[in-house]
């Protein structure tokens, strides 16, 4: 399982990433069981580790989430019809990639019956989710004793431009990335998470922009 | 970090609750309203505006060097994004930072 390579690292640099930022056992596998969502659990680290105020960590956080309710949304017509408790399990165990597992097979095989579609949704949370709650505690115990000059600090800025690179699909995608990198750099002095919530704010609107632009030019 | 556990918890317990309310939202709502075009637009972009902010400063003043300016780390988040954009894979792009992050750190001066 190609995912299993990526989990197992992010879980365990989830895991130092929130040790390094002093957060204990409980807390961290807290995060990891109650929120399962890397990018924003290692978002909401950073901004503590800088001691932004809580809102502003919470809507920073929350921001980078939004994408999951486009995902609810593509998954209505296919497992709408399930009962209240199964949604929510699916809701809960929604991630990237179990997530793109099952909108590709749904995708492929639309007339499948709901019973197949949920457990195909099962079979693809599965490799993904207990995982993650491991690794995090193996990251989380560990990580005490790696010593500094490993510059495990640089670990999280690592793991970000990791996961953004496969991201910068269009060129609308890079414009946001660069104006929501040259106001976050612009606006540092401002307390912390502020700039970067401006600056995300701005990106957004230069993404949406640049798309309708490039569209406009097309037609 | 000056958070108090108590703090820390609520930030735990509503993003963890606020994450799976965006989650649960079309799903557990009835019928099938697909989201307006112009809302989707921006929604696109979310992870793209987020990240890079969040990043860019981390990767000038670094916080392992006290914020202090360092060559190893910028050219090691540089061949993170050269990785990751040429594999289009999140993992190529980690090794590929961290292999330049240990090359820079243990041989520039």
């Amino acid at each position: 399982m190609p995912f299993l390579l990526v989990i197992v690292p992010f879980g365990l640099l989830f895991g130092v990433a929130g040790a390094e930022a002093g957060l204990n056992l409980a807390e961290i596998m807290g995060f990891s069981v109650l929120v399962i969502a890397g990018a924003s659990q290692f978002t909401a680290v950073q901004l503590m580790a800088d001691n932004a105020p809580v809102l502003v960590v919470l809507a920073t956080s929350l921001a980078v989430n939004l994408r999951m309710a486009m995902y609810s949304a593509s998954l209505t017509p296919h497992l709408g019809a399930a009962p209240g408790w199964q949604k929510a399990l699916v809701a809960y165990f929604m991630v990237d990639q179990s997530y793109a597992l099952a909108i590709q097979d749904y995708e492929r095989q639309p007339d499948r019956s709901l019973a197949e579609k949920l457990a195909y949704y099962a079979g693809a949370c599965s490799p993904v989710c207990p995982q993650w709650y491991v690794s995090t505690w193996a990251g989380a115990t560990l990580g005490q004793a790696i010593p500094p000059e490993f510059a495990l600090d640089f670990a999280v800025p690592i793991t970000f431009l990791a996961m953004l690179a496969p991201m910068l699909r269009s060129a609308a995608h890079v414009a946001a990335a660069l104006v929501s990198v040259g106001l976050a750099l612009a606006l540092a002095f401002l307390p912390a998470g502020v700039g970067l919530l401006i600056a995300a704010v701005a990106a957004m609107v230069t993404g949406a922009q640049v798309e309708l632009w490039i569209e406009r030019r097309r037609a | 970090m000056t958070f108090t556990p108590l703090e820390i918890w609520t930030i735990i317990l509503v993003l963890g609750i606020g994450t799976f309310l965006l989650r649960f939202s079309f799903l557990g709502m009835i019928g099938n309203r697909p989201l307006p075009e112009w809302v989707l637009r921006y929604l696109r972009y979310t992870p793209v505006a987020v990240l890079p902010g969040l990043v860019a400063p981390l990767v000038i003043w670094p916080s392992g060097t006290g914020g202090e300016f360092d060559l190893p780390r910028l050219l090691a988040a540089v061949a993170t994004v050269g990785a990751g954009l040429i594999t289009r894979n999140t993992l190529a792009g980690i090794i590929g930072g961290l292999a330049v992050l240990y090359l820079g750190l243990f041989t520039l001066p």
